[in-house]
């Protein structure tokens, strides 16, 4: 086997997908082990923390005083927060954890990102599916009144997580105050993130503030294929796209950079 | 055909930069052989990385007309919570290889026995070693990197390796990287010598072993053993 020094895009390509395939048996491997139900983990623990949440607002009535129903409001909002939350939480330590890895000459530092973003997307999307469905079947939850809006809500979240997964990513492996700081800004972006509240429910003023948040407008444009006609929904997901693009290509630039600063 | 152009790697230290590796230039054609000595902390295993491609150098270029290994028996790839047999899976992954036909080679050649599906988390330094030193036989190469002071263990272990390596696989090439002299003289048909961060070329292994030895004497402390050796 002879590898040269540029391969084709075609045989980069490959090579990358090789890469990830080995790098995410690891993960799965090394993060949840065998015992028990194992894998099962990666769904089951966002599962326990959105049923947690959801209980707790069911139970403290979260008198939001509006129509629509407490636990579909709960399990929507909680769920969007671990979709982009864990992704970039996983991917601060991931370059420095992997760092060794990198003595494959395949492995890149986008890999070892890429690898615990597409975990954690998994992870969250299946909790998702799951408490939804379970819900659902009890009569607990209604079925989303328009289910291509409830995805596209979904997937702008993802594309929101993982730019900025690669930010933080490369961003911790410059520096570890990147990543002290990433854990209070984590906390204090949840109030501020679309989870516990809808646009229409607050003052006009406060409005224009949290609509500068991109998450903001993917949980809206995910509420309203949820909900339909029961809510008034506030989004501009050309908005969201633009951010979510610019932080992309800052995380791309940023993950490049970062390969070139990395020391053993 | 392996080539380093004008590499230079900068490291940032908490007295300012500190340049480890100036404007290396070095080529190895395929099937031949260079040894490179060097002191302790003379740069030798940032060389390397650089050649790995663990690390990107900050000056320079790397061309690789030929695959290069992993440094030989490196173990620091290992997870803790893998079995010996889930790494030689992720190896064999990375590299695009079925690791079936090689389970019963590195069994072999680990003498892991059950241990073989244990963590590495259970090893103990010799086994690691032969796991890490068996991987690397695993997966074929036209070069290899070998860094000396990697390859630890008793005297057997030693002949096996050498078996492997330099008459199984005595068609490939090799970097063998070390701080002793005779290892060099042993093995190597070509051998340079990095001192202060340069790679100072020599027509023939005997030349750079005589510099070698003589640069070393200088350093020699006052009780008579060599510093850092």
């Amino acid at each position: 086997m002879t590898t040269l020094s540029t391969p084709s895009l075609a045989s980069a390509f490959a090579i990358n997908r090789r890469v990830l395939y080995a790098l995410l048996m690891r993960e799965i491997i090394t993060r949840f082990g065998r015992e028990n139900i194992g894998v099962l983990w990666l769904v089951g623990e966002p599962m326990i923390f959105t049923l947690g949440i959801v209980t707790l607002w069911s139970m403290s009535g979260m008198n939001h005083g509006h129509a629509i129903p407490i636990v579909t409001f709960a399990i929507t909002g909680y769920s969007s927060v671990l979709l982009w939350r864990n992704a970039a939480s996983r991917a601060g330590g991931a370059v420095e954890q992997n760092k060794q890895l990198l003595y494959h000459r395949n492995v890149l530092v986008l890999d070892t990102l890429l690898t615990r973003i597409l975990v954690e997307l998994v992870g969250a999307t299946g909790s998702f599916i799951v408490l939804i469905s379970i819900f659902g079947f009890f009569g607990w939850m209604k079925p989303p009144e328009n289910i291509l809006m409830v995805i596209g809500g979904w997937l702008m979240l993802a594309w929101f997580g993982s730019a900025l997964a690669l930010m933080l990513g490369a961003g911790s492996a410059y520096s570890p105050i990147v990543e002290r700081l990433w854990h209070p800004a984590a906390y204090l972006m949840f109030p501020l993130s679309g989870a516990a509240f809808m646009v229409e429910w607050l003052p006009v003023n406060l409005r224009s503030v949290v609509t500068y948040f991109p998450m903001v407008h993917g949980i809206e444009l995910l509420r309203a294929g949820y909900f339909g006609n029961a809510v008034k929904a506030h989004y501009d997901i050309g908005y969201m796209a633009e951010v979510c693009l610019g932080m992309t290509l800052m995380g791309l630039y940023l993950v490049r950079e970062a390969s070139y600063r990395l020391e053993h | 055909m392996l080539e380093l152009i004008d590499v230079s790697k900068t490291y940032h230290t908490r007295y300012g930069p500190r340049e480890v590796l100036k404007h290396v230039n070095l080529s190895l054609g395929k099937g031949r052989n260079l040894g490179i000595l060097g002191r302790n902390g003379a740069g030798k295993s940032t060389l390397i990385r650089m050649i790995s491609g663990a690390e990107k150098p900050n000056t320079g270029r790397i061309k690789r007309g030929m695959s290069v290994s992993w440094p030989l028996a490196f173990g620091g790839a290992f997870h803790q919570h893998l079995t010996g047999l889930d790494n030689l899976k992720f190896v064999c992954r990375v590299y695009g290889v079925d690791y079936r036909p090689l389970v019963p080679f590195v069994e072999r050649f680990t003498e892991l026995g059950e241990y073989f599906h244990e963590p590495v988390a259970h090893y103990s330094a010799g086994m690691m070693t032969r796991l890490a030193f068996a991987l690397s036989m695993a997966i074929e190469f036209d070069c290899f990197l070998i860094d000396e002071a990697m390859v630890v263990g008793d005297v057997r272990f030693h002949e096996r390796c050498h078996v492997e390596l330099f008459h199984k696989r005595k068609d490939r090439a090799f970097i063998l990287v070390s701080h002793d002299a005779d290892v060099i003289k042993l093995y190597c048909e070509n051998a340079a010598v990095l001192h202060e961060g340069k790679l100072l070329p020599f027509p023939n292994v005997d030349a750079a072993y005589d510099f070698y030895n003589e640069t070393m004497a200088e350093h020699k402390s006052p009780d008579g053993n060599v510093e850092a050796a």
